[in-house]
């Protein structure tokens, strides 16, 4: 059992990032709530509808309306760029090829890799990849953005590059955004809220300067990093 | 007695053979578990296969390409795997043959066996050792760098996308392959039997009429058919179920041309009984 326990309420039209340990469950929560996993007893509800009640037709639907990027980006290695991020139009909507260009090139301009429409994905680096994974994510205007772990395994000025651009992402699109992260600088900077996860519950839950002033001892323990504490390591 | 019966019980090696027994009798548990789970995951992707087909939401642009990949790309291999079989079984029996006086039924022989036999399912064994563990390993890599999580993330299903266009085509282009390798087969076995044992041409290709009927073809184009569907559905399943990074989908493309290829000998074995039983 990796969640037991556990509620959050993602407020609408802002950035909440969760945090917790490595294998608390994190990565769960954002495939619970984009329907990829189902809970064996509980609710998951996307604003007032439940999704573990929805046929695979309704589920298929719903992720149309939901964006997610990928710790490792996961894009399709046997497609370019260009028609990775193209993909979800091609399938979901009636526009036109020159339509569905222009709206790619519009989103690969806003998370800067205009210049990559032709590439395949092991020609970018990590940084690129996961930016690419981001404009395929919001590339349908979604009205949520699950974001896994965006800025594990990159450099810090690449980190500040992608906390950027979740935040500019989420004014553009005016959307929600679920954000799981380590990297606390990076939490500080973009997040409007702040959850943490730990044993499978939610044990922390607020604005960024709540949790930071939480008084739990575990909260404390992690936002330190220290080894010194209530979390067994 | 009863004494002596708990001494013996108690005793370390009936411990020991209990425990042997216990353990053997969980493994046979776990491996019948096992089997049921994947004959049940098997059929839950096939159903989801008919059922995405007899909706036509096929994606015709992918299903071409895979008839590239999977079919042309396994023609030349197939062509000499069928060449040589049908030349060696020829160089068997045409020389005693005609010792025997029976020079005149090599033609039938050979091209009775290839193309009721051999042709489909050399051809089958040979693509299940490409394209099965070609379909096993992509979509096995797929899984675990998280691209089958995204189709679904994008509101795509991975049947539709990835198994239809494979099964279609493959069920497509085994048939056409089998049809190369039957030919092939019949002449590299004339060739051989004119070469070795002067068996003339005409001599060979009237036998070879007169055994094989159309009939015969057409029911190894059926099992080329059943063949095509065993080699996308295993490779599929396998690859779709790949759990364990790299060393998961080296073993998930090992066991998929493992199972496939004795699932091909099986099936081949039962379609023989029920077409060829009665003739």
């Amino acid at each position: 059992m990796v969640l037991q326990n556990c509620s959050l309420e993602v407020p609408e039209g802002a950035i909440t990032c969760i945090i917790g340990l490595s294998g608390a469950g994190k990565s769960t929560i954002l495939r619970l709530l984009d329907g990829l996993l189902l809970p064996n007893s509980g609710h998951v509800y996307l604003r007032e509808n439940d999704i573990c009640h929805m046929r695979e037709s309704q589920l298929i639907e719903m992720r149309t309306k939901i964006g997610f990027a990928f710790q490792f980006a996961a894009l399709f290695d046997s497609m370019t760029v260009g028609d990775n991020v193209s993909l979800p139009l091609r399938e979901h909507t009636t526009l036109s090829e020159k339509e569905i260009y222009a709206i790619v090139m519009h989103t690969l301009e806003s998370v800067g890799l205009s210049h990559t429409y032709d590439n395949m994905p092991s020609e970018l680096s990590g940084g690129m990849l996961k930016r690419a994974g981001f404009a395929r994510a919001v590339v349908t205007n979604p009205e949520l953005v699950l974001y896994d772990e965006p800025t594990t395994g990159v450099d810090p000025i690449v980190t500040h590059l992608l906390t950027d651009t979740i935040k500019r992402l989420r004014k553009q699109l005016n959307a929600t955004a679920v954000v799981i992260s380590h990297d606390l600088q990076s939490i500080y900077m973009m997040a409007d809220y702040v959850a943490m996860l730990f044993e499978g519950a939610i044990i922390a839950n607020g604005t960024v300067d709540e949790v930071r002033k939480s008084t739990n001892p575990i909260v404390q323990q992690f936002l330190q990093g220290s080894e010194v504490g209530p979390i067994p390591l | 007695m009863a004494q002596v019966l708990r001494e013996v019980e108690e005793s370390p090696t009936a411990q020991a053979v209990e425990r042997v027994s216990v353990g053997a009798l969980a493994s046979v548990g776990r491996k019948v578990s096992d089997m049921l789970e994947y004959a049940g995951g098997l059929t839950m992707l096939m159903w989801e296969t008919v059922k995405t087909i007899f909706r036509l939401r096929i994606r015709f642009a992918e299903t071409l390409n895979q008839c590239y990949l999977l079919g042309y790309q396994s023609l030349i291999i197939v062509l000499l795997t069928s060449l040589f079989t049908g030349m060696v079984f020829s160089l068997e029996s045409a020389v005693q043959a005609v010792q025997y006086g029976f020079g005149s039924f090599v033609g039938g022989i050979v091209s009775y066996t290839v193309v009721r036999e051999l042709g489909p399912m050399l051809s089958a064994v040979v693509v299940a050792g490409r394209a099965c563990a070609a379909i096993a390993a992509e979509l096995g890599s797929m899984e675990v760098t998280e691209q089958i999580e995204a189709l679904k993330s994008l509101g795509l299903a991975p049947v539709r996308f990835l198994v239809v266009p494979r099964l279609l085509a493959l069920m497509i282009m085994l048939p056409l392959l089998t049809v190369f390798a039957d030919v092939i087969g019949v002449y590299g076995g004339q060739w051989i039997a004119h070469a070795q044992a002067h068996i003339g041409t005409e001599d060979f290709m009237a036998s070879a009429r007169q055994t094989v009927g159309f009939e015969d073809v057409v029911k190894g184009l059926f099992k080329a058919l059943v063949f095509a569907v065993i080699i996308v559905m295993i490779g599929s399943y396998q690859g779709l179920t790949t759990k364990g990074g790299a060393a998961g989908v080296g073993k998930s493309a090992t066991s998929a041309v493992v199972t496939c290829i004795i699932l091909i000998f099986i099936l081949n074995f039962v379609m023989s009984y029920f077409l060829y039983a009665g003739a």
